[in-house]
């Protein structure tokens, strides 16, 4: 399964799971729900923390958050 | 018959939330303290009516009601307890038309609390640029509320927000996305059961709430807590709210809301592209800081100088003005001097404030977290620690209250015990008379000069001091970590100046409150100690005359009273403590006389120079740095060789560079970690290191 820590830069998923018990709610309440939209804009250098674009917002997350998040790519 | 009518704004950051605020109340603002708690209260107050005078709180911004910070917990007390003073009787809630979908999310949370809501949505004046159309109409049918439309920078909509707030008791206060309705269950019953006193909503946020509430009796909070055991229930139907809130919010967006994405340029992704590039990020990023430093430098002279040679006139003035006497001594030397003391910093402090406010505004801020996140929790800090570090270069007060928006408490308490490491405006003018002193004025290469580069290399040992010693504490602190960070990255926009000018008038008051008072103190005791002694002390003139009668010298009247005050601040009580302590400070290179200047300064570093200049018993107050140099290379010891030669000044440097000499940072540390232990911790750790360096270094040098 891909997860946001995966994506290459520029790519598209859509959110497909996420766990539950681990990601904080306040990331769930910024819009980052299943079957939302994700793209990844960039990852800093030495690839942590990583720049998404998920339901319109723009945020950045750190790597072990966005591995909570697994996503079906788009193309 | 007036009535003051309490309005509270709330909103996701970002969303111009302040320029609304700054708006309506203008400058009849003020930031204070709620009781107890680290977080900023800003109230202002607007005359909407003659009869209507509205007071409106600025509450923290958030995107949830549920709370995790302290800012957060601010608006949940202020909007679930309707017994708090500060309860309001309308919620303005601002949002903005580019991230309105996340923006309502908090919107239909606030109308569920049943107060009389209105929504702004902010930054009108751009939606033809970003191509997007609102369906006002039929956007203030679906929330069933008021919609104002509207440009805080621009002026456009407040007056039909000030007519909305004046009609507030026609505002609809149903709920939009009644979760409790959606998410049935017998949990839900249970819940409505149990606290009839409180809608179901509330109840519900009652016992999700991580932190204990005050507000409530004992009996409920029991009541609360069996429901709060149930663990995965609450977060399950806290993922279903959610969700369906989001589903609400979509549904009503679908038809009120287009945006075309041709139209909207694509400023931002250039720019990002740019400033979080692998290389070039952070060589923008070290380029703005220069800039900055520079600037403060270049900018902050004249008024410095301007505020030093005025309170110098001030002392005179006065002291040739008022009778001579124990008071008036007390003004001119002690009160007048140590207010000048605290005043002379507002420049620099002013001006770096404004550079950081122009970063935060723009939007740049963010980015700069982002690339420096990874970087910094090698050190146990925060990308969000860059701010407070950055800041500590103008004073350490302000930069530690500006690391409240850390969410981990370990990384945030790392950055406070650290920040004080980092070279502040206080240490400079000590930097800047033991430099000319021991360092040669030589340059190299034309652009290498000797004493600049002293500095510098200060400058790097205050910040490599500050991450080493993060590193160690990240070793040894065993404190849980929580971690989890989320930083929006907004869009970028130019700077308001009005917002700039009134963040740095906030925070500068901040310092001269914070520090001010106890620097005034710290100067009016020192004054005491100073001016006061034993018999000794008391018996100087006669003490003197019969010397110079001794040795059969006739000496004029300046000399005669550099004698006079030299004697009698070797027998004050100052004097005393200095001598008491110069067998601990004499392996360091130090004599009796920079005691006294170590110890007024750990109050206030600034301090030290003044105190030298009343130890070298320079005739007149102003602090004259050159006379005070020549004083201080004239002084010998009893072998008749200098006290300040290089070995010992580089002590001196070392120690000033390690210590805890601020009462004033020690003061806002036992605040913002709310206990006393840490700021011992810091003053003795600190000043243990600061003594062995200084000792390695002048046994080393010697």
């Amino acid at each position: 399964m891909v997860t946001i820590a995966q994506m290459q830069v520029g790519q598209k998923g859509v959110i497909c799971d996420i766990a539950i018990d681990k990601i904080p709610l306040k990331l769930l309440e910024m819009g980052c729900l299943p079957g939302k939209e994700v793209q990844l804009i960039q990852r800093a250098p030495l690839n942590d923390p990583l720049y998404i674009r998920v339901n319109g917002s723009h945020l950045a997350i750190r790597i072990e958050t966005a591995n909570l998040i697994e996503i079906n790519l788009l193309t | 018959m007036a009535q003051i009518l309490k309005i509270a704004l709330v909103g996701n950051p970002n969303t111009g939330k302040t320029s609304l605020f700054n708006q309506l109340t203008g400058l009849n603002q003020k930031v204070g303290n709620y009781p107890g708690i680290t977080v900023d209260k800003k109230v202002g107050y607007c005359q909407l009516t003659p009869d209507l005078k509205t007071q409106i709180l600025d509450l923290p911004g958030t995107y949830s009601i549920n709370a995790t910070s302290a800012d957060e917990h601010i608006v949940f007390d202020t909007l679930v307890n309707d017994q708090n003073p500060d309860y309001p009787d309308v919620v303005v809630v601002v949002t903005e038309i580019e991230n309105l979908k996340r923006n309502l999310f908090l919107f239909t949370q606030i109308k569920d609390l049943g107060i009389p809501t209105i929504l702004v949505i902010n930054m009108v004046d751009q939606l033809k640029k970003k191509g997007i159309q609102i369906d006002h109409e039929a956007l203030e049918m679906a929330l069933k509320t008021k919609v104002i439309l509207m440009s805080a920078r621009k002026n456009i909509g407040i007056d039909e927000l000030k007519e909305a707030i004046i009609n507030y008791n026609s505002l609809n206060t149903s709920s939009v996305a009644d979760v409790s309705e959606r998410i049935r269950g017998f949990f839900f019953e249970h819940i409505k059961d149990a606290f009839p006193q409180y809608s179901l909503y509330k109840s519900w946020l009652l016992i999700t709430r991580d932190e204990p509430t005050t507000f409530i009796t004992p009996e409920i909070q029991d009541k609360l807590d069996l429901f709060r055991s149930k663990e995965d229930k609450i977060k399950h139907f806290q993922h279903k709210e959610a969700i369906y809130r989001y589903q609400v919010i979509h549904e009503i967006l679908k038809k009120t809301y287009q945006v075309d994405r041709a139209k909207g340029s694509d400023l931002r992704g250039i720019l990002d592209r740019i400033l979080t590039h692998k290389v070039f990020g952070y060589v923008i990023f070290a380029v703005v800081l220069m800039l900055i430093f520079q600037s403060v430098y270049a900018w902050a002279s004249i008024p410095m100088d301007w505020i030093d040679t005025t309170f110098a006139q001030l002392s005179e003035y006065t002291k040739s003005q008022m009778p001579s006497g124990k008071f008036t001594d007390l003004l001119t030397d002690g009160i007048i001097p140590g207010i000048g003391g605290i005043l002379i910093f507002i420049p620099q402090i002013a001006i770096l404030f404004f550079f950081v406010a122009i970063l935060e505004e723009t939007g740049y801020m963010s980015r700069v977290v982002f690339l420096m996140d990874k970087i910094m929790r090698q050190f146990g800090m925060s990308g969000k620690s860059v701010l407070p570090l950055v800041s500590g270069t103008a004073c350490a007060i302000p930069a530690i209250m500006s690391s409240r928006n850390i969410e981990s408490w370990r990384e945030r308490l790392i950055t406070i015990l650290v920040t004080p490491f980092v070279t502040c405006s206080a240490r400079l003018p000590v930097y800047a008379i033991l430099i000319a002193l021991i360092i040669p004025e030589k340059t190299y290469y034309g652009i290498f000069n000797l004493q600049g580069l002293t500095l510098m290399v200060l400058y790097l040992l205050g910040f490599a001091a500050a991450f080493s010693s993060a590193m160690l504490l990240n070793y040894v602190l065993k404190i849980k970590n929580k971690s989890f960070f989320i930083i929006e990255l907004p869009n970028y926009q130019i700077p308001s100046l009005k917002n700039i000018g009134l963040t740095v008038w906030d925070k500068t008051k901040a310092f001269v409150w914070e520090a001010g008072k106890i620097i005034l103190a710290i100067s009016i005791v020192l004054w005491f100690l100073a001016s006061h002694g034993n018999k000794n002390f008391n018996q100087a003139e006669s003490t003197i005359a019969a010397q110079n009668a001794q040795k059969n010298v006739t000496v004029d009247h300046q000399t005669l009273e550099n004698q006079i005050s030299s004697y009698k601040l070797e027998h004050s009580y100052l004097g005393q403590i200095g001598k008491g302590i110069e067998p601990v400070i004499r392996p360091l290179g130090y004599d009796w006389k920079i005691g006294i200047a170590l110890i007024s300064s750990f109050a206030a570093r600034e301090v030290f120079v003044g105190t030298l200049a009343t130890i070298y018993s320079v005739g007149d107050s102003s602090e004259n740095t050159s006379t005070i140099k020549e004083q201080m290379k004239a002084e010998k010891d009893s072998n008749g060789k200098p006290i300040f030669n290089f070995a010992t000044g580089i002590s001196l440097l070392l120690f000033y560079a390690f210590a805890m000499q601020c009462m004033g940072t020690l003061a806002i540390v036992k605040r913002e970690t709310n206990t006393w232990k840490w700021p011992v911790l810091q003053l003795t750790g600190m000043g243990l290191l600061a003594y062995l360096i200084a000792l390695t270094a002048y046994q080393i040098l010697h």
